[in-house]
């Protein structure tokens, strides 16, 4: 004599069903725009891979051919300048949240500004280096360019360097303490070193999120037709360039436009992955 | 030990206990004492974690410390190189004379008092470095030595922990590619680098297995010829193997003191011989 | 008699090393504390600048500015509230759109995915995160708003555009780009990092949990309704107002679709502004004015509205981290 009803069993099979199908469909969809994404861009920037697309400048209005050569070193060298100055300023900051911050105010709100940070909008950070900056000094330069990409690239790098850090075991520094060690010995020689690979995946994922930033850079590097390295002076840069190319008329700018698409997404997920690789044999340490 | 000896001994010693002020002694007038804790007292927070602790430390002996857990005797040990100084909310009252100067003084160099007391934990903890890197950390700390002249120290403090065969020919590989046990010697091999007086060992062999343990606790046996060792051990039997002095602890306060042997065989308070037969903790 | 090993004549060169490291920490403690407080130095310049620099604006217009539909640049008339609008409905739909897909992909991964493919399919979501927005945009200009245009709005306005009151949110010419459009391509943007977000919060349910409700005979879609999503709803939320908070401020994937039209229509397929939109087209080109001022304004509002998004984020997220012990 069962009180057990089937038809309730059923309809909750049911509810199951309908729940599971639609997470499955879910990430088929989610995938599928992976793919999709990625298809169009190699399909569209695959054609404009050529030799002269490293090593030709922007083509001005009307002409044809031409290639990104500024545009890319130009992006080289103002990431490369972030990172520069970004690293070492994460890294510290990073330290001092972990090793010192452990019990005041001024840590806790430091971290949740810091966060706030992380996910502010990029165009605002263009917006308060121009006005800094640029103003000031009445042009356009690299060197604004860098400022606010480390302004976006600081952020990334302190959480994650603190988080790293939170990972050593309090044994491994009481053990360098009991030697007679001071705490700043403590925290370069032994903590950071211990950490290394993990404070090192911090750097990759900002210099990642940097080097595909258009927004900041609208205002302060602005773009430059002609190859430059002058820093001081606006800067050719990638993402400015694609912005500008894919909205125009001309077919040979949207094709450059595309390939400069290209190369920056499989830049920024190279380096994704690298810093995943390194992470994973971190932790499987 | 022979009854005659035994007897000897007995007479002669006083036990401390909280509350009393005894002062345990030896009857060997020579030695000196490394350590003289007076009325110690040690705070996590508001919790009391130590109790009125009175006790001397021989030089060049062994001293250890048992009880259950919770009694205090890592906490006693971690105040004698005041690593609890890294934790706020963390205090100690009371006097303790290094040969003579109060190391619980304010104002005292922290960081120079732990390079001449030096500490190995119950985890191996091996810097992330090379074996010789390990060794030289702690020795650059304070002392500037010539290429040749570290090599000499590293391969000393290797051979003082029987580990220089092992390691001689690794000595650039990190040490974390040591098994356990050698992970623990080369811990070892870094505190006595720096020279130290006295060494405390904090459960130095609880993550180890039988061999490794036997062979630090011949180390032990070697290393008391030159420094003073306070070890705290959850073994009893290790306890009675490796020390020359024991102190007995409970909940705080220190119940009993005296000459491993005598606490052993004929302990003198009842809740000493409790614990040591084994009818609790 | 053995010699005391008594040292407290300490080696002088020792006293001395000890006392330079003494004062070489004090100079490692501030300044480490001094680049941390660079972080925070920035964000109060930042909040500075953009007041500074929007006063002009707000004190001609008044705080109604942002309250205002006008954005005539030859005779100087500004108000905030077009751009403010295309931001806020763009963002709604972007999440509408994501927050049931992630929450899908989420419960797939955490419950449904073989072993396997754990690792590698969470890694694809992760990747999709970290694609720049710019190449959402130009997927959405060239690829995606083209194809909108011809398959998807006739069909919109043939179905929901027939329903009595709705028609006129799908009303107007199929041009692809618009404001629907660019809340399609702002979802498609947001929806990995809801999704990991989402999974890292349904990861740290205990498994205990589940398996006593899987041992009563739940079924996998009743264990996430009644046991993982109450466990995790303080974090659920903060996930989606992170990417609320991200989406308000996007710029690229939103300015080539968005269609770039000074006026507010209820029509969805109609263009529009975003906030970003506007500074990204016309910063370059505006003169210091009520133009320039107006644009900071606008940036001011942006900043001011993710700033509050962001931090009850936090505030949600920090609350579920307190309750379970947990890190997210």
């Amino acid at each position: 004599m069962s009180t057990r009803d089937p038809s309730l069993f059923a309809k909750r099979k049911r509810a199951n069903a309908i729940g599971l199908t639609f997470s499955i469909t879910a990430m088929l969809i989610g995938m599928a725009f992976l793919l999709w994404i990625l298809a169009i861009l190699l399909w569209n920037g695959f054609s404009a891979i050529s030799p002269s697309l490293f090593f030709a400048s922007t083509p001005a209005p009307g002409t044809d051919g031409g290639g990104l050569a500024n545009a890319i070193v130009g992006s080289l060298m103002m990431v490369f300048f972030c990172a520069f100055f970004s690293t070492p300023i994460g890294i510290l900051a990073g330290i001092y949240l972990s090793e010192y911050g452990e019990n005041n105010k001024f840590s806790e709100v430091t971290r949740f500004v810091t966060d706030i940070m992380l996910s502010a909008p990029s165009i605002v950070i263009g917006l308060f280096v121009y006005a800094i900056i640029v103003y000031n000094v009445k042009h356009f330069s690299g060197w604004a360019g860098t400022v606010a990409l480390s302004l976006i690239a600081i952020p990334v790098v302190v959480r994650t360097t603190e988080n790293m850090l939170k990972l050593v075991p309090t044994t491994l520094r009481e053990a360098a303490f009991a030697l007679g060690a001071p705490k700043w010995k403590v925290s370069m020689s032994v903590v950071l070193r211990a950490a290394k690979s993990g404070v090192i995946t911090g750097v990759l994922l900002a210099i990642a999120r940097v080097s595909g930033e258009t927004a900041p850079l609208l205002f302060t590097a602005l773009n430059n037709q002609f190859f430059s390295t002058n820093m001081n002076a606006p800067m050719a840069n990638l993402p400015v360039v694609i912005f500008q190319f894919a909205m125009s008329p001309y077919d040979n700018w949207v094709s450059l436009a595309w390939g400069g698409a290209l190369l920056i997404t499989f830049t920024v997920l190279g380096l994704n992955i690298l810093a995943r690789v390194l992470l994973r044999e971190k932790v499987s340490v | 030990m022979t009854t005659t000896m035994k007897s000897m001994f007995h007479s002669d010693i006083n036990q401390s206990s909280a509350g009393e002020g005894h002062i345990a002694h030896s009857t060997d007038t020579t030695a000196v004492n490394a350590l003289e804790i007076k009325n110690l007292n040690f705070f996590y927070g508001s919790f009391q974690g130590l109790k009125n602790i009175n006790l001397n430390i021989l030089e060049r002996r062994v001293t250890a410390f048992i009880g259950p857990s919770g009694c205090g005797k890592s906490t006693l040990l971690r105040t004698l190189n005041r690593m609890y100084d890294l934790y706020p909310g963390q205090r100690a009252e009371g006097e303790i004379n290094f040969y003579g100067e109060n190391i619980l003084e304010k104002g005292k160099d922290v960081n120079l008092l732990r390079s001449r007391i030096g500490m190995v934990f119950q985890k191996p903890t091996p810097f992330p470095m090379s074996i010789y890197e390990n060794i030289a950390f702690g020795v650059r700390l304070y002392e500037r030595l010539s290429k040749a002249e570290m090599d000499e120290r590293v391969e000393w403090a290797l051979n003082k922990a029987a580990l220089w065969t092992e390691a001689k020919d690794k000595l650039n590989q990190s040490g974390l590619s040591l098994s356990g046990g050698q992970q623990q010697r080369l811990c070892i091999a870094r505190g006595v680098a720096v020279k130290p007086s006295i060494l405390l060992l904090d459960e130095p062999t609880s993550a180890l297995d039988p061999i490794s343990t036997a062979k630090i606790e011949e180390l032990i046996n070697e290393l008391k010829k030159d420094y003073t060792i306070a070890i705290v051990t959850h073994n009893m039997q290790q306890a009675a193997r490796v020390s020359d002095f024991t102190a007995y602890m409970y909940l705080g306060e220190l119940i009993e003191y005296g000459k491993t042997d005598q606490i052993f065989i004929k302990p003198a308070k009842k809740e000493t011989e409790d614990y040591i037969t084994g009818r609790f903790g | 008699m053995e010699a005391a090993l008594s040292n407290n004549a300490v080696n002088p060169q020792v006293l001395s090393i000890a006392r330079q490291q003494r004062v070489l920490d004090r100079v490692f403690k501030y300044s480490t504390q001094f680049f941390a407080l660079s972080v925070l130095l920035t964000l109060l310049g930042i909040i500075a600048s953009l007041i500074f620099n929007a006063a002009p604006a707000l004190s001609k217009f008044g705080f109604g500015f942002f309250t205002t539909v006008e954005w005539d640049i030859i005779n100087g008339e500004f108000g905030g509230l077009i751009a403010i609008y295309g931001t806020v409905i763009t963002s709604v739909i972007a999440l509408l759109i994501a927050v049931p897909l992630s929450f899908g992909i989420a419960v797939f991964l955490t419950e449904m995915c073989p072993q396997a493919l754990k690792r590698p399919l969470g890694t694809a979501v992760e990747i999709l995160a970290a694609v720049p927005s710019i190449i959402y945009g130009m997927f959405g200009l060239f690829i995606f708003a083209p194809l909108f245009a011809k398959y998807i709005q006739p069909v919109l306005a043939g179905t929901f555009g027939q329903i009595p009151g709705l028609g006129i949110f799908f009303s107007g010419a199929f041009n692809g780009i618009g404001i629907l459009c660019a809340g399609l391509i702002l979802a498609m943007m947001v929806l990995p990092f809801i999704a990991s977000v989402m999974r890292d919060v349904f990861e740290i349910v205990p498994p205990v949990l589940k398996e006593s409700a899987y041992g009563i005979g739940c079924t996998t879609w009743e264990v996430v309704k009644n046991v993982v999503l109450p466990y995790t709803k303080t974090g659920v939320i903060g996930g989606i107002m992170l990417g609320l908070g991200r989406a308000l401020g996007e710029t690229m994937a939103v300015t080539f679709v968005i269609g770039n039209a000074h006026k507010i229509s209820p029509s969805l397929f109609a263009p529009g502004n975003s906030i970003a939109s506007t500074l990204a087209n016309e910063f370059g080109e505006a003169e210091v004015g009520l133009h320039y001022s107006s644009l900071f304004a606008l940036g001011l509002a942006l900043f001011v509205i993710t700033f509050v998004v962001l931090t009850l984020a936090k505030i949600m997220l920090m609350r579920m981290e307190a309750n379970q012990g947990a890190k997210t």
